[in-house]
């Protein structure tokens, strides 16, 4: 029967093995994936000025992207694809409450400069190499294989 | 109760309670605003609504464990705590921090970044806050006449989750490192460190209550969080699915999150067989009830329905839907709320004198809190699995699909109505103890 110094053992020994491999994929991950997948050196200062206001406004409180945040408002990762940088502007941009489908949100009123630099970074994030995701509905796949 | 300094816990419940009773004010805003009743949108949108609302619950379940850490610190050391006056200090500047917090998020002073709002400068407070919490209880244990390993498991784990709060705290200029990160405070904490606190509370509750053999808990107690970390560690790896992380994590995380729920599995079935296997039976019914209650629904909470959309297959299409509020309510529920409320039960009628070990309002704020909760859950799935299909699958739009399920949200607030009751009538039970006195000294003899 397994005794007591033996479960510590386990324990002290599994987390060091599984810490060390854990470190490891980060480094690999951090070295060679994000960059490559994310097109880091795409990273303009506008992309960052739109993460910025992504952050200062807690944009994820309500929307998700790359499918994290909240789930009271759309997926905002291929936004750019979906509505155009009209639509996405004007909804960042207006002074007026508006409520697409009676659910609120806030009138922001951002500068053109700044709804500019929200879209450059949605389009960034657009481009992010997701491993797939968001997955192309049942919808979207029968309108391509029409075509 | 058996030294005097451990009246201080009593403070640090005192604290969650309040804060849990907030947090439900902000949830019930959410559930309202999700049937379409966004009715006070112009002074709580919905995004300040849901930072109050994850935010209190780190903050009271933090304040929870700390209280629980100066209960079971000095008796498990066997000493007083070296600073009752430094242990209220903190208590006062850590509600102080969270309080400026929740302020904050209702003038636009956040971080919106899911669960680490807490603006970066207020960051450091909480580091200090914390070290000084730590400081208090290594320097008890240190000067204690034994180290016990249920002391040692609950100290590592509180020590580790004050390390990984770091982590949060470094900018990036990428999201995906931004998010990378941010899974190293939150999943390392909920689903890694945590786990020792709970580990931890639990074998000393285990211990007292059933009176098996300490050694033996003891044993399982290694093996179980042995289990967490080889399984939770990698198993970071389901939020590096799809956020531009590589498809390494498609495998490593697939393979060791399906192993996550063996370190509930194991915890159910210890609590459950530590307590068969007990003699002595501990007159505290209700500490009985929540502490097997914590371990059954965390491991249906956290492991199973954590499962359920753990692997990427599955995943890819639930990620970022109301299925992740299935899982979340659940598990924080089971796994970290419960023991909370467990260590609190068993800790009142020691620090307090009064003896009021089994009623039925204590009953029913068990009963109607986890029924409620059951069938919240019950609804956020329901939600959750008819918008996969609708909108991820079939194709439709956003807002049409969040019409179609609004039915769903009226059943999650009535649950929830249930679920408050429930956590009423466990406040109320908290007041009637009163406050602790030192004439409770020594009461369990």
């Amino acid at each position: 029967m397994l005794s007591k110094s033996q479960a510590r053992t386990f324990f002290l020994g599994g987390t060091v093995v599984s810490f060390g491999v854990f470190l490891w994929l980060t480094w690999t991950t951090i070295a060679k994936e994000v960059p490559k997948n994310t097109h880091s050196e795409n990273l303009t200062e506008e992309v960052i000025r739109g993460k910025v206001l992504w952050e200062e406004n807690n944009c994820m409180g309500c929307h998700t992207i790359m499918g994290e945040g909240a789930y009271y408002a759309p997926e905002l990762t291929k936004v750019v694809e979906r509505r155009g940088e009209g639509y996405i502007k004007a909804a960042l941009m207006t002074t007026e409450p508006w409520s697409p489908r009676g659910r609120k949100m806030v009138a922001y009123g951002f500068s053109n400069a700044e709804a500019d630099d929200l879209v450059v970074f949605f389009e960034w994030v657009g481009k992010v190499d997701l491993n797939g995701f968001p997955a192309k509905t049942e919808y979207e796949t029968k309108k391509a294989s029409n075509k | 109760m058996k030294y005097q300094s451990q009246k201080v816990a009593y403070w640090f419940f005192a604290l969650s309670m309040l804060l849990l009773a907030l947090q439900l004010i902000y949830g019930f805003i959410m559930g309202f605003a999700h049937m379409g009743y966004d009715v006070l949108h112009d002074f709580i949108p919905f995004n300040t609504a849901r930072a109050v609302h994850t935010n209190l619950l780190v903050v009271w379940l933090l304040s929870g464990f700390m209280g629980a850490a100066y209960y079971i610190i000095p008796e498990e050391a066997q000493h007083e705590l070296v600073s009752v006056k430094l242990a209220y200090i903190q208590l006062i500047t850590l509600a102080l921090v969270g309080v400026v917090a929740i302020v904050g998020f209702h003038f636009n002073y956040w971080e919106g970044r899911k669960f680490l709002e807490i603006p970066r400068p207020l960051d450091y407070l909480v580091v200090v806050n914390v070290l000084t919490f730590l400081g208090i209880i290594i320097a008890t244990l240190y000067k204690g006449k034994q180290r016990t390993t249920t002391s040692l498991v609950l100290t590592m784990g509180l020590l580790f989750a004050a390390l990984l709060y770091l982590p949060g705290m470094i900018w990036f200029d990428n999201q995906t490192m931004d998010s990378f990160f941010r899974w190293w405070v939150v999943h390392l904490w909920v689903e890694g460190v945590w786990e020792l606190i709970m580990g931890g509370i639990l074998a000393f509750l285990l211990i007292k209550i059933t009176g098996v053999d300490r050694e033996v808990i003891e044993k399982w107690l290694y093996v179980i969080v042995g289990l967490t970390f080889i399984s939770g560690i990698l198993g970071t790896g389901h939020h590096y699915y799809y956020i531009g992380a590589g498809k390494v994590w498609l495998i490593v995380g697939g393979v060791f999150s399906a192993l996550e729920p063996l370190a509930f599995l194991a915890m159910a079935l210890f609590t459950v067989s530590m307590y068969r296997k007990g003699e002595k039976k501990h007159p505290n019914k209700m500490a009985l009830n929540w502490t097997l209650g914590t371990a059954i629904v965390s491991f249906v909470g956290a492991g199973l329905l954590g499962l359920a959309h753990t692997l990427p297959s599955v995943n890819m299409y639930t990620h970022g839907t109301l299925v992740t509020a299935m899982h979340g309510h659940l598990a924080f529920w089971g796994a970290y709320a419960m023991i909370v409320f467990a260590i609190i039960v068993y800790a009142m009628p020691n620090m307090t004198g009064r003896k009021f070990y089994d009623s039925n309002r204590g009953q029913l704020a068990f009963w109607l809190s986890n029924i409620g909760m059951v069938g919240m859950t019950v609804a956020f799935g329901v939600a959750g699995v008819a918008q996969v299909y609708m909108e991820r699958i079939m194709g439709l739009e956003f807002g049409v699909v969040q019409d179609e399920i609004k039915v769903h949200f009226l059943i999650l607030v009535l649950c929830a109505t249930m679920f408050t009751v429930g956590i009423a009538l466990f406040m109320y039970e908290f007041i009637k103890y009163g406050r602790p006195t030192d004439e409770a000294l020594e009461i369990e003899q």
